[in-house]
């Protein structure tokens, strides 16, 4: 289906069109507003998720090297954080109810508005139009619309930092009856009814975007782009729109059942309670807390595939370039990310092998988990093929694509220990599982989104990054990461459970004061280096070395077909038309040849 | 002042860094930037042979450093399987680790970007899929069956000889209640919980089996006699984490838990184990529930049958408690059964 034959009727993409036609004419017409603000150009939007998404991590990183400082020197007082932050450090020490504030919203933050929205927003918004072939999104509007309710969002979940009885402080997953009881835990009060609106409004950007990524890529393709020549970033972002269209709805049930209990008198989640601190017996009788559970992980888990997916697609696309072969079995590759789709709805009950869920279920739960291992490691050894006698250019992008690829083994392993409900018994909510999601999930998801942001940047913004800067920043986190994540393993090993925020009153947990403190301090190092990365990334857009080439990676995906700073529409004149899948990098003893290019008489078959 | 100064030195050193970068940037302009980048590509590629000797030799020793300080002899007979379990997992998932790690770093520096080199086309090779496909597929078959072997092993009924302890977590403390002589709990209704009346657990006193039911603020446990939990909440969600015993469930309010395990171990047989004078297994609650989350401890002790036996009859009942008026000699729940026998026949 081509772009061009959707354009009939279609006033909005009509007159962008024209733009090409008469540049002149229409900067006149977009003010400083619409062209920035309430822009509805894909790659402004691309751009302003990733900002904000960018502001996010700042707040999520710093959030952990706070309550890091705990860990490491839990006996150690900081008069700083008291000048900041008053009575939630008094005496310069983070007091609990503080701690768990922090950890709470370093994983809103951190899972939600960087690594979904920041992830997914920035690079479908960017990617899907560019490498489709088409001038925008199917609304761009919805797109526009998307992105405001994220923002949104973002002010209501920032305002609930400063509210008297704090932010929202039961877990990034927000359990109920905790969750439910401001009597229970100071965070519950008001801080949780603004955490769960600024939710609901962030499942509605999801889902507007979502849509706007599905029905882009299935019906906007340009000519010739049939769906196995999309490149794989495209795959990726695909099953991660169906993956949260399916999914977040039901997660913003489960937290309207849970703003009903607090705040209308329903027992959906409710039952049997007596609050120590009130002395009151609740009238809820009825309700299940398990119940919650199952609503949150049946988003909670493919939410992490929603999170590492996109990542998967960057890399797949950065190496096949810079190794400038071919990727290693695309339809494979295709066929993994589906199977990873599909079983990402049925391993949810995995986080809940210790509630008390029935064992028989339990059990299936195993095999579906454990399942995923399978497409997982087609994908590992298709991106360590493709690696195989390539000739590879190590760009920042590269590097980072290789670290993802040697983090998301790491991590991935450990989740076969995790998903194995016997040996889960042992380390559920441990520091296993906070080193384990970390890797693959925390960790391997931003090398994939740096390895996007260095390799697209000169895309985006017309300017290249400064590789110098660039190298350090792989260097340092990779290094950082392994120190920080590897040995913590072995804490949870010894059984230390996560979300503690100080372990001297433990005699079996007492012996890892050394590693905590070296913890503490390479995590600092790593947020450091995050900010020189910052750092150099606005500082690029304004001054970095100016992009002189259209298609300065040798790429052969119709991104690099646009002019280097594309206006809105993207192409000048006609959308080009795709004549080959978007892999054919060394073939015939050519670089490679754009998909743009037909096929040639001679051409071998692949 | 000393915050200042880190700051300081930190963006100063920032500072450095940056000014470097821009000037290799210069320099690469200047040198010919195809030369430049061709020499940052061989650092870069070494640096990832020299990343996976290093790291390697890091995970040796991050090992030797840490492996003492894990684990320890399981300390019941079911937490024996877990750990077979675990290193069943460890060694299938360790080979997969090292080879595929040293693969991924030595083809990124051996296939490093050379003039003399051509990438070879290679798009796909069924075969090859085929098999990395399946031999994953047999290896994770292993695991799911022990898995689920060992996991009904353990989640099973718990042995008609086990003794019955009830754990009830509220914020932030644990309460242990014995069902006393006549081996049943009484009932309990949550909105009859009053600290105040001595009846933290909200017992129905009209309920005989009540009548010799002992609440402790230690789990005392006997050696080699399978002990089974049935665990609630009065409040949020907790977790009755037994590290030492690789035991954990969830206490949630409104649906009572079970778990059973036999405790190998002693307290005093750890001690001696371990070398360790004050050694004490621990009872920690592993899901978050407020402020006092962290220091949630209960205290287990795994003893003897004899002083188990002796400890159990000076526990005070919890009726004699709450009744100190009514009941003015018949309060030890040792002697309790015949009372109970009494009210039963009414």
């Amino acid at each position: 289906m081509s772009n061009e034959a959707n354009l009939h009727g279609h006033t909005e993409i009509v007159t962008t069109h024209d733009v090409h036609h008469d540049e002149h004419h229409v900067h006149h017409q977009e003010t400083f507003i619409t062209k920035y603000i309430f822009s509805q150009d894909h790659k402004t939007i691309g751009k302003q998720f990733l900002i904000t998404g960018i502001a996010w991590a700042v707040i999520g990183g710093l959030f952990s090297v706070l309550f890091r400082l705990q860990l490491g020197f839990p006996d150690q007082t900081f008069p700083i954080l008291e000048t900041f932050f008053g009575r939630y450090a008094r005496g310069g020490q983070i007091q609990p109810e503080f701690y768990y504030a922090l950890i709470t919203m370093h994983g809103t933050v951190l899972v939600f508005f960087v690594l979904t929205a920041g992830l997914s927003g920035t690079f479908a918004n960017l990617l899907i139009p560019l490498q489709c072939g088409a001038r925008d999104m199917a609304s761009p509007f919805l797109n526009m619309l998307s992105y405001w309710f994220f923002f949104l969002a973002s002010v209501v979940m920032i305002s609930s930092l400063f509210v008297s009885t704090g932010p929202a402080s039961g877990g990034w997953t927000m359990y109920p009856p905790l969750s439910a009881l401001g009597d229970a835990n100071q965070g519950s009060k008001l801080g949780t009814d603004l955490w769960l609106v600024a939710m609901a409004l962030f499942v509605v950007s999801s889902l507007l975007g979502g849509l706007n990524y599905i029905s882009t890529i299935l019906n906007m393709r340009t000519k010739g782009m049939s769906m196995t020549r999309l490149p794989l970033t495209i795959w990726a972002l695909f099953f991660t729109a169906i993956l949260g269209v399916l999914s977040f709805p039901v997660l913003l049930s489960g937290f309207i059942l849970l703003l009903f209990d607090r705040n209308l008198g329903t027992s959906f989640y409710l039952s049997d309670i007596f609050v120590s601190q009130t002395g009151q017996a609740l009238a809820n009788e009825g309700g299940s807390a398990i119940l919650y559970q199952h609503l949150f992980w049946f988003l909670g888990h493919p939410e992490v595939y929603i999170i590492i997916l996109p990542s998967m697609g960057i890399v797949s696309e950065v190496l096949a370039v810079n190794s400038r072969k071919p990727i290693f079995g695309y339809m494979a590759m295709v066929g993994s990310l589906f199977a990873i789709t599909i079983l990402a709805f049925l391993v949810w009950a995995h986080h809940m092998f210790v509630t008390g869920l029935n064992p028989f279920l339990g059990s299936i739960f195993v095999l579906l988990t454990l399942l995923i291992a399978v497409p997982s490691a087609i994908k590992v050894f298709n991106w360590l093929t493709t690696l195989w006698r390539g000739n590879i250019r190590f760009t920042p992008a590269t590097l980072f694509s290789i670290g993802f690829v040697s983090l998301f083994i790491s991590g991935g392993l450990t989740g076969i220990f995790l998903g194995n409900s016997t040996i889960d018994i042992h380390l559920h909510d441990t520091k296993f599982v906070v080193a384990h999601f970390h890797i693959v999930m925390g960790v391997a998801s931003f090398f994939g989104m740096f390895a996007g942001v260095y390799h697209w940047f000169p895309k985006m913004f017309g300017r290249y990054l400064n590789n110098t800067l660039g190298f350090i920043h792989f260097w340092v986190t990779i290094i950082g990461a392994y120190l920080i994540f590897w040995p913590m393993h072995y804490e949870g090993l010894a059984g230390v459970p996560r979300r503690y925020l100080d372990l001297s009153g433990w005699h079996n947990f007492n012996h890892f004061g050394e590693l905590n403190k070296m913890i503490t301090v390479v995590s600092i190092i790593v947020f450091a280096v995050q900010l020189m990365f910052i750092f150099n990334f606005f500082y690029s857009v304004f001054k970095g070395r100016k992009v002189r080439h259209q298609n300065p990676w040798g790429a052969t995906t119709l991104d690099w077909t646009t002019p280097i700073r594309p206006g809105h529409g993207n192409w000048t004149g006609e959308i080009p038309e795709v004549h080959r899948w978007a892999y054919d990098y060394g073939k015939d003893g050519r670089e490679f040849i754009p998909q743009t290019e037909p096929i040639g008489k001679g051409e071998s078959h692949h | 002042m000393q915050t200042f100064f880190i700051v300081l030195i930190l963006a100063f050193g920032f500072l450095i860094t940056f000014q470097i970068a821009k000037a290799s940037e210069y320099v690469a302009v200047l040198r010919g930037e195809e030369k430049a980048r061709k020499q940052t590509n061989r650092i870069n590629a070494f640096l990832l042979l020299a990343f996976l000797v290093v790291g390697l030799i890091g995970v040796y020793y991050c090992n030797e450093r840490l492996k003492g300080k894990i684990l320890g002899e399981s300390a019941s007979l079911q937490g024996e399987k877990i750990d077979t379990m675990l290193y069943i997992s460890l060694a299938i998932t360790g080979v997969v680790f090292f080879i595929t790690q040293i693969l991924l770093f030595w083809f990124a520096y051996k296939y490093q970007e050379s003039d003399k080199r051509k990438a070879y086309y290679y798009p796909h090779n069924n075969k090859l899929e085929i098999i990395w496909t399946v031999i994953p597929a047999i290896a994770l078959t292993a695991l799911v069956g022990f898995g689920i072997y060992y996991w009904f092993k353990i989640t099973g009924d718990a042995p008609q000889n086990a003794m019955q302890v009830e754990v009830t977590g509220s914020q932030f403390k644990w309460e242990f209640r014995y069902p006393g002589r006549d081996g049943v709990f009484g009932k309990k209704y949550y909105k009859n919980i009053s600290p105040e009346k001595s009846n933290p657990l909200g017992q129905l006193w009209d309920d005989p089996y009540n009548h010799d039911d002992a609440i402790t603020t230690e789990l005392h446990l006997v050696v080699n006699k399978p002990v089974k939990l049935i665990i609630g909440s009065k409040d949020v969600i907790h977790d009755v984490g037994l590290t030492a015993f690789r035991m954990k469930m969830d206490a949630v309010p409104g649906t009572p838990t079970t778990m059973w395990f036999t405790p190998k171990f002693t307290t005093k047989q750890m001690i001696e184990k371990s070398g360790d004078p004050d050694f004490v297994y621990e009872l920690s609650c592993d899901q978050m529930c407020g402020k006092g989350h962290y220091g949630m401890r209960g205290v287990v002790i795994v003893e003897t049958q004899e002083e188990y036996d002796r400890w159990i009859v000076s526990q005070k009942s919890q009726y004699s408690l709450a009744h100190p008026e009514a009941t003015p000699q018949k309060t030890p729940p040792a002697d309790s059964t015949k009372g109970v026998a009494v009210i039963l026949k009414n």
